[in-house]
């Protein structure tokens, strides 16, 4: 990427991958990527090579999120480089083949774009995952996809935090991103919910094909959501969960948090505030997949982040 | 008037489906607060009724799972229960096993009185009983006490008519039983309103059974049912199985809302309605149950019908005893 008078230039977004079932009891995904590769009519855009593929076939299966281990978090730098064959965990071994298919992560004969697509029991409605702030091409195209998806909602959950950060299956490509569609339970295909995720995906790849034709993009602002911290469930000694998420809480995905709001309540109905410094904004809100994870929610902050405006190179 | 039985042992069992988990949490709950809840009944001077709280399958709420070798809560029929032993056999065969050896024998004497099991649903059917019989009037009446006292819960009463011979869920372990099920839930959440109304549910299920063991006369009157008439399953591909078609949008979440001839039931991926074929409006439940995909069940269709219960009160020491006389007779007969 150069500069020029303040105009990113990218080259063309030419091999994108639509990865489903990263989770393989999350069943939009799922379903789009299985009817893509019977027939990928819809996603087929000029000069785009647009691949749908399922990652985690096994978890896809038995319906269930992984067999032996997050695959959404297995594409660390040991993992993708780990000795040991069949003796490695399933989906470590996963993670080396899509990195070999789509990868290698880091290097210039990566994926241009991967979508990774996700649904969530929370009520979060469309996201798309930011994984850099500086990623103006991912900016722009949310951006777009926003726009267009306009007046339905689609908000942009961006995890740059050192610490909190993970390591994806989308990570492998260029320009990662994440759709994250709910609520939906685990197993379960809503009609709704998948219409919706492909609604995205439309205008997602419209926007690469209009890239790849030269299109330039003016700068523009996208409005995010910062992850800032996750929330625990309160616990006992023994490390049970003592509370649930307090019902002025649950389902209020993006909406204002203050110190001193109701936050979780006991199983003999006593209510635990949140004690924090400032107003938040909670979401992934009582998530199946992270009460082993230790996490009742993430907090986030507002930002506005400016994009430059992009050019294919 | 119809005197019956007292009920002295009721069991209250969570966890059946691992991954269901207001019941999990529920039960873990009563546990802690069991003692408390015996102070109690001693200090009303009421007739204290033996409360087993028991957590069902360990294994697969370890995992979180709905279950480990096979569903738990099809492993009660007579047959299962009964039939040759072997260390081979499936975990949940073995479990059912303890579990009627616990709450049972089935059929027995000795069986407890009242069975409540707890489940979660992801449909949105709000509080449901699940009973096999429509002429249950302890049951009946139990549910009718709920609706009264819960008044701002939608509360269906679901009977599906399978005779004692070929029940199969752990509900049918006791003299009388009923599955309370509750969504909609994703598996492997709590939300807190569906515990609390479960919690709520079981309190005042354990305050009907005190009172009726007291010697209270239940007013009699009507309650409707719903009887399970049919299943239908998603379309599907004639070669992989998979699904072509989601439950349409005008119908997710529509449980209990009468279906008519042509509704729409499905939406195939490429955007077709499929409508529904049959020539009888009936009441879809169970629309979307994550659990029932495996089992071909994309949703199920009731009847409703309005039925009268008799008034009932608990059988005096006479009366109990002149039925167990009767049935001593028969024996030697």
């Amino acid at each position: 990427m150069s500069s020029y008078n303040n105009t990113a230039r990218f080259s063309e977004a030419r091999r994108v991958a639509i990865f489903g079932g990263t989770h393989g009891n999350e069943m939009s995904g799922v379903t789009l990527v299985n009817l893509w590769t019977k027939n990928g009519t819809e996603i087929q855009r000029k000069g785009v090579e647009a691949v749908p593929f399922i990652t985690n076939p096994k978890a896809v299966e038995k319906c269930t999120r992984y067999v032996d281990t997050d695959l959404n978090r297995a594409f660390t730098p040991e993992n993708l480089s780990a000795p040991g064959g069949n003796d490695l965990p399933y989906e470590v071994l996963r993670a080396q083949e899509i990195n070999r298919i789509f990868g290698p992560k880091g290097s210039p004969e990566a994926y241009d774009v991967i979508f990774d697509l996700h649904n969530t029991t929370s009520n979060m409605g469309c996201t798309l995952i930011l994984e850099s702030s500086k990623d103006h091409f991912n900016l722009q195209m949310m951006n777009y996809i926003k726009k267009a998806m306009a007046p339905a909602s689609c908000l942009v959950l961006m995890n740059e935090h050192p610490l909190l950060k993970y390591s994806t299956s989308r990570s492998v490509a260029k320009h990662p991103v994440g759709l994250e569609v709910g609520p939906q339970p685990q197993g379960v295909l809503r009609s709704n919910i998948f219409e919706a995720m492909r609604v995205i995906l439309k205008h997602a790849l419209d926007f690469i094909e209009l890239f790849n034709e030269g299109v330039e993009f003016p700068p523009c602002t996208v409005e995010v959501f910062r992850v800032l911290e996750w929330i625990d469930y309160p616990r006992d000694a023994n490390g049970n969960i003592i509370a649930m998420v307090h019902p002025n809480l649950q389902d209020c995905d993006w909406e204002p948090l203050n110190p001193g709001d109701p936050m979780f309540q006991t199983f003999d109905g006593k209510t635990i505030h949140y004690q924090g410094s400032g107003t938040v904004y909670p979401t992934f809100i009582n998530e199946a997949a992270y009460y082993e994870k230790q996490q009742a929610f993430i907090t986030t902050r507002r930002e506005t982040l400016v994009a430059s405006a992009i050019i294919k190179a | 008037m119809v005197p019956l039985p007292r009920l002295p042992r009721v069991a209250v069992c969570g966890g059946t489906h691992g991954n269901e988990l207001s019941g999990v949490y529920l039960v873990r709950e009563l546990l802690k607060l069991q003692r408390e809840v015996m102070k109690k009944e001693q200090e009303e001077d009421s007739k204290p009724a033996l409360v087993l709280l028991v957590l069902s399958n360990p294994r697969a709420m370890q995992h979180c799972r709905r279950y480990v070798d096979t569903d738990l809560n099809r492993c009660f029929t007579h047959a299962t229960l009964n039939g040759p032993f072997s260390d081979m056999a499936p975990y949940e065969i073995i479990r059912s096993r303890e579990l009627n050896a616990l709450l049972g024998p089935k059929g027995s004497p000795e069986a407890v009185d009242l069975v409540c099991d707890l489940h979660n649903t992801t449909a949105n059917m709000g509080l449901c009983f699940i009973g096999y019989s429509d002429c249950d009037w302890i049951c009946l009446h139990i549910f009718r006490h709920l609706q009264r006292e819960m008044p701002d819960t939608p509360m269906r009463f679901l009977h599906f008519d399978v005779s004692n011979k070929e029940s199969y869920s752990l509900d049918s372990l006791g003299k009388h039983g009923f599955a309370m099920e509750i969504g909609p839930q994703p598996h492997g959440v709590v939300r807190s309103n569906i515990y609390t109304a479960m919690k709520v549910g079981v309190q005042h299920m354990l305050d009907w059974v005190r009172l009726f063991n007291s010697g209270n006369v239940f007013e009699g009157g009507f309650v409707d049912v719903f009887t399970m008439v049919k299943h239908i399953d998603y379309p599907r591909d004639s070669e992989t199985r998979n699904i072509t078609a989601a439950i349409h949008p005008c119908l997710q979440d529509r449980d209990f809302c009468l279906l008519h001839p042509e509704d729409p039931l499905f939406q195939t991926f490429s955007g077709e309605t499929v409508r529904y074929k049959g020539t009888e409006p009936l009441y879809p439940f169970f629309i979307n149950e994550c659990a029932y995909y495996e089992k071909g069940i994309a949703l199920s269709l009731a009847r409703k019908r309005r039925i009268t219960i008799p008034a009932i009160r608990v059988q005096t020491e006479q009366e109990q005893q002149a039925n167990e006389q009767g049935f001593a007779s028969e024996e030697e007969e």
